[in-house]
């Protein structure tokens, strides 16, 4: 384990990774010493080429996989021993949205993308409007009442980039999510990114698309050879 | 007087009501949730039928009781050189100077043979044979009670090898302990059909987490906590189990209703009084009803708790 010189002090970062290493069981290291912080309100693109590892880098954020060594903070916080219930606290202030997309295929487009507030508890009249007028946003107003299944590849990509986005996180963390639209809607995504970014959420988003990152002049952290660069 | 609300809102005011869907979160696959549900019913079903059983035995066991510990026998052996008539005539006036007795009646000779007939046959000529005479001594009740060890040992001191008295105390206290070993079979047989229900709930909740797998990791990441969704598998067992539970126990109480009605049909046939004589009067009282209704709720409450520990279990 590396100083607590990083640590030290009131740690404003939301996410703090400190020389981290991830293997997939007995495997080689898919990500060495990976160091890098993401401040509040920060706006920054994930970018490798396939197989670099970047949805193994957001899993670790999201802590559905634990890190073979180093150290993993979320929102000041070091994770290592965390309980069940701070990790459901720490996962109600992230958003995220998979590159496979992860709807269930049971519920409607409308109660997919309202799933994050009602399993807040939340009286389903008290999220209405704000769905509803979210999945209007996204092109999905005609498509609410639709199971996932029957969606284009284009349309459960927007569901769950609104499913991310409805309970205003604190954290976005998007994977390849203009992976399946046209430019002309890519870009729509992106200011609904850029968007929710103004409004304080930190986002990271991982994609090889240049033309989009060129868009926005943000931070980029490049993953190759199993390490990661900074750039800008 | 203001102009009337001509311009349209910009927004539509009215979302659809049709959103309300609020389906489960938990996926119920139709065909494992039908066989979890007919599981349960027919356990449901046999735990009910042994409760009302065994209600039914405690009842009547209770009724017989009543009815015999009311009354108590005197019993006059013949003997050689005796006059019997005079022995059950000095027995009858023992026992009506003792307090607490409300009446006494002294059996004929010929229906004290007539007693014997299930066992010796009609065409008997008894006459030559010692049959004992039967007095039966009807009891006031709690208010006056009967000192009947006093009156024992008068009838020994007045007719020494004579007459006895029987309380029926060796029989009660049997068919107590007869009442007591089947309802507690009974309430044995219905834990264990609980346990197994509890088990067999166990298991789908099992297979349901397994088949789900990819639910729950979404709720997950969602922000559902362990408890949520435990409450959330807890909901659609419960539902199975009320489902499967009321169709147990409502088989169970059509069953148990056609029994008594089949009863009271008997009853009313000329062989009726033998057959009340030999199984009481076959009530279903209330709290048989209740108890069958009771096991249906256990049921589905042993279904709703089992498994959302189940999934508390597999998710910790
Ligand atoms: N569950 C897993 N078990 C074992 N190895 C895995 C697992 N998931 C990913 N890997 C391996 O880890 C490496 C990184 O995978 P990852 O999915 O993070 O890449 P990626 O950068 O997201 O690629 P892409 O751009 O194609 O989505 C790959 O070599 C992959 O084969
Ligand atoms: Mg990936």
């Amino acid at each position: 384990m590396s100083g607590g010189s990083l640590l030290s002090g009131a740690d404003e970062s939301v996410v703090r990774f400190e020389n981290v290493g991830m293997r997939y069981g007995v495997g080689p290291e898919v990500l060495s010493d990976v160091s890098f912080a993401i401040a509040p309100h920060s706006f920054q693109f994930l970018t490798g080429p396939s197989g670099a590892g970047k949805t193994t880098l957001l899993r670790l954020i999201l802590l559905s996989a634990r890190p073979s060594r180093g150290l993993v903070s979320l929102f000041g916080e070091e994770v290592s021993g965390i309980s069940s219930q701070r990790l459901t606290g720490l996962r109600r202030r992230m958003g995220v949205v998979f590159q496979d997309f992860r709807l269930l295929d049971h519920l409607t487009t409308y109660e997919n993308v309202a799933l994050p507030l009602r399993v807040q508890g939340r009286a389903e009249t008290s999220y209405r409007a704000e769905v509803v007028e979210l999945l209007r946003w996204v092109g999905l107003g005609e498509r609410m009442h639709v199971l996932p299944p029957l969606l284009s590849g284009g349309e459960k990509q927007r569901a769950a980039i609104a499913r991310a986005l409805i309970a205003r996180p604190e954290l976005l963390l998007a994977d390849e999510p203009t992976g399946n639209v046209d430019p002309q809607l890519g870009r729509r995504l992106l200011r609904l990114f850029i968007e929710l970014n103004r409004l304080g959420t930190s986002v990271l988003i991982a994609t090889h698309d240049h033309a989009l990152m060129d868009l926005v002049d943000a931070r980029r952290f490049v993953l190759g050879n199993n390490h990661l660069r900074i750039e800008g | 007087m203001s102009a009337g609300p001509e311009r349209a809102p910009a927004e539509p005011a009215a979302l659809p009501q049709s959103l309300r869907r609020n389906a489960p979160l938990v996926p119920t696959d139709g065909s494992a949730s039908r066989a979890l549900a007919a599981v349960i019913a027919i356990l449901t079903f046999l735990a009910a039928l042994c409760a009302g059983a065994a209600e039914i035995v405690a009842s009547s066991a209770a009724q017989w009781q009543g009815a015999v510990s009311q009354e108590v026998t005197i019993q006059v052996r013949p003997g050689p050189g005796r006059d019997t008539e005079a022995d059950v005539a000095r027995a009858v006036a023992l026992a009506k100077e003792a307090p607490g007795i409300a009446g006494t009646r002294a059996l004929s000779k010929t229906e004290s043979e007539h007693l014997l007939e299930p066992w010796l046959g009609s065409g008997l000529d008894l006459g030559e044979l010692p049959v004992p005479r039967l007095i039966t001594v009807r009891l006031a009740g709690a208010g006056t009670p009967a000192d009947l060890p006093a009156l024992r040992a008068r009838l020994a001191e007045a007719l020494p090898g004579a007459a006895s008295l029987d309380d029926h105390a060796l029989w009660l206290s049997r068919l107590s302990t007869m009442a007591h070993t089947f309802v507690g079979i009974g309430v044995g047989v219905v834990a264990l059909v609980l346990v197994a229900t509890g088990l067999a709930v166990t298991f789908a909740t099992r297979g349901a987490m397994a088949g789900n797998r990819e639910v729950v990791e979404v709720l997950h990441f969602v922000g559902a906590g362990d408890d949520y969704i435990a409450r959330e598998f807890q909901r659609r067992f419960f539902r199975l189990g009320l489902r499967g539970g009321a169709v147990g126990a409502g088989a169970a109480l059509a069953l148990l209703a056609l029994a008594a009605w089949l009863a009271r049909l008997w009853r009313a046939s000329p062989a009726g009084d033998e057959i009340e004589a030999l199984f009481g009067g076959f009530e279903i009282s209330w709290r048989g009803y209740a108890s069958v209704v009771l096991i249906g709720v256990i049921a589905s409450v042993v279904t709703g708790v089992v498994s959302r520990l189940t999934v508390r279990r597999f998710l910790a």
